[in-house]
């Protein structure tokens, strides 16, 4: 893994985003130094998967500017440098894939068109699997896989790029406290290698003790920058709604399946 | 004439080439839309055909080609209307369902063509196929097999996820347009074969069929592209087989012995699930506490009972306890 980036990973300068003209980002300054593991926290709605999603581009900004490793957001194409774990549920489709296949799909920012894998390309999807403990489980089918080992294979699939910079969104939520440990470990390796990491979470559980600064979003503004705080002080008042319980966040994908809500079922 | 002899003839020939290499195409491109649950793609897709198939009937040009050019004028509307609008994927297809097939209908209506030229490419009528038609079918198959096995990777991951897709810097749209237009390609390419209102099946009955038996992508693709020739050419045989005693026609005949496969396997898979589902390894956490347990015979490979791994021993469930040997006793775990 190549940690030769002289230049600023992420550099953010007054960011907004509106989804559907409703302002959901305004004022965001955040700059992030190579090797440093950022814990992006609040309340749900506070915004912080949203300043996710703006700091890889797949939401747009509606106003300020936002460099990835010294280039501008418009002219950046070094996607190999970027790994990107989303909240888990993208794991499974419509056709049964196996693990190893998944993880593969991570590897295409390396590979050309019409190209079969490189031995490069097999060591590192082999490494990947190897970091997230799922080697064995390699020709297994995903949907077959646990609710934590699927986001490990998320995990592994993003690791297979060795990329520099990592976005990881909710990868604790719903994973017990084994599994939670388990990727902690995961992700001090890439630490170690001097990744740069951005991990969403709600809560950080084992993975406080890896946090080197703690971000935290309220209302669609940065409330709080500064040192890790523990999991309890993000939910003080001053921070948004006091929070004692836990939810997932829920998925906007356009899906052909009709979407039944009806008052005893409940939203999705 | 014996049934060997109508292999001789040259339209049977060219039914089984068209045939082959249909049944390979279509479930290339099949396993994409199946992997995104946009099934009904193809069929959508068909009905919009047939608007095409009339305006070639009607201007007196090859229907094949106009089939092809309205099909995939129809995918690249569908694919914008899905991933742009708000609207659900399968309110998109529905829209273009009904517009393709009453269009199609009142065009051939308009140009006098009788209800049976029409029917020619609604229900197949692969023993008609010309020479022409069977250079184009071929060369249409090869585009869609190149391409939709060639950009696998690329194909695989964008269906896949495609948030992930475009974060490894893949052009999505791109990609998904390109889906599009290859169902499109291949429905025109099956339209002779099992017609337009069962092309679907030819897409989607194979890989529904092969996923029943495989746990990967790669071989899920594959073995729905042998089904999908098997079904095809063993279909047309046997329709040929059949019309010496009766009318069978060789569209429907494909189709059915394509879900005949389906009803057969999916048992098998169905026990195969079953059975991975029970010898899955239970968690490896010791057990809370010591609990022997009464019990008369000796656990074995060839007990009967199954045997499931659990840590660094073995677990054989017996009547829903999970008994484990422990010197000359079992234990509960």
């Amino acid at each position: 893994m190549s940690v030769t980036q002289t230049t600023t990973p992420i550099q953010l300068a007054d960011g907004a985003v509106a989804i559907g003209g409703r302002p959901v980002l305004r004022h965001i300054d955040l700059e992030v130094p190579a090797g440093e593991f950022l814990a992006l926290m609040g309340a749900n709605g506070s915004g912080k998967s949203t300043l996710v999603r703006a700091l890889i581009g797949l939401r747009p900004l509606t106003d300020g500017r936002l460099s990835l490793f010294g280039t501008p957001i418009e002219r950046f194409h070094a996607w190999a440098r970027i790994g990107f774990v989303p909240q888990r549920g993208g794991a499974t489709s419509g056709v049964p894939a196996s693990v190893w296949e998944v993880v593969a799909s991570g590897r295409l920012t390396h590979r050309r068109l019409f190209r079969p894998l490189s031995r490069t390309d097999r060591a590192a999807i082999d490494e990947a699997l190897e970091v997230v403990g799922l080697a064995s489980r390699a020709n297994d089918g995903v949907g077959t896989l646990s609710g934590g080992q699927q986001q490990r294979v998320l995990i592994a699939r993003a690791l297979a790029a060795e990329p520099d910079l990592f976005f990881l969104d909710e990868p604790t939520a719903g994973v017990d406290l084994a599994n939670q440990i388990s990727l902690a470990t995961s992700l001090a390796r890439l630490k170690e290698r001097g990744a740069t990491i951005v991990l969403v979470a709600h809560e950080l559980g084992p993975l406080a003790s890896l946090v080197d600064r703690a971000v935290v979003m309220r209302d669609g503004r940065i409330a709080y920058d500064g040192a890790p705080l523990a999991d309890h002080a993000v939910h003080e008042p001053a921070f948004g709604d006091a929070h004692t319980h836990h939810h997932h966040a829920s998925h906007h994908l356009h899906d052909h399946v009709p979407v039944v809500r009806s008052p005893l079922e409940g939203g999705r | 004439m014996t049934f060997w002899e109508l292999f001789e003839y040259p339209f049977m020939q060219r039914a089984l080439m068209a045939a082959a290499f249909t049944g390979v195409a279509a479930p290339a491109v099949g396993t994409y839309l199946v992997q995104r649950r946009l099934s009904l793609m193809g069929d959508g897709i068909g009905h919009v055909a047939v608007t095409g198939v009339a305006l070639g009937l009607l201007t007196g040009t090859s229907p094949t080609w106009t089939a092809v050019l309205v099909a995939v004028v129809g995918a690249v509307v569908i694919e914008a209307i899905r991933s742009r609008g708000h609207t659900n994927g399968d309110v998109a297809l529905a829209l273009l369902f009904y517009g393709g097939l009453a269009g199609g209908v009142l065009l051939s209506g308009l140009g006098g063509e009788s209800s049976a030229r029409l029917q020619e490419y609604l229900f197949g009528s692969i023993t008609t196929i010309s020479v022409a038609d069977v250079v184009v079918t071929m060369a249409l198959a090869t585009v869609v097999l190149v391409v939709g096995i060639g950009l696998s990777p690329q194909l695989f991951a964008v269906a896949q996820d495609q948030e992930f897709a475009r974060v490894t810097g893949l052009r999505v749209g791109f990609y998904n347009v390109l889906v599009a237009v290859l169902a499109a390609v291949s429905v025109s390419v099956a339209m002779r074969t099992v017609g337009l209102l069962l092309v679907s099946a030819l897409m989607v009955v194979p890989v529904a069929t092969s996923q029943q038996l495989t746990r990967s992508f790669r071989t899920t693709l594959l073995t729905a592209m042998v089904l999908g020739a098997a079904a095809s050419i063993g279909g047309l045989v046997l329709s040929a087989y059949l019309s010496f005693h009766a009318t069978v026609a060789p569209g429907p005949t494909i189709v059915l012995l394509s879900l005949a496969g389906f009803a057969v396997t999916w048992p098998v898979g169905a026990w195969l699930r079953r059975r991975a589902r029970l010898r899955a390894p239970f968690p490896a956490v010791p057990p809370a506490d010591h609990e022997p347990t009464e019990h008369r015979h000796q656990h074995g490979p060839d007990c009967g009972h199954v045997a499931v791994r659990h840590g660094d021993h073995v677990d054989y469930v017996h009547d829903g306890h999970r008994h484990a040997e422990h010197g000359a006793h079992y234990d509960e775990h």
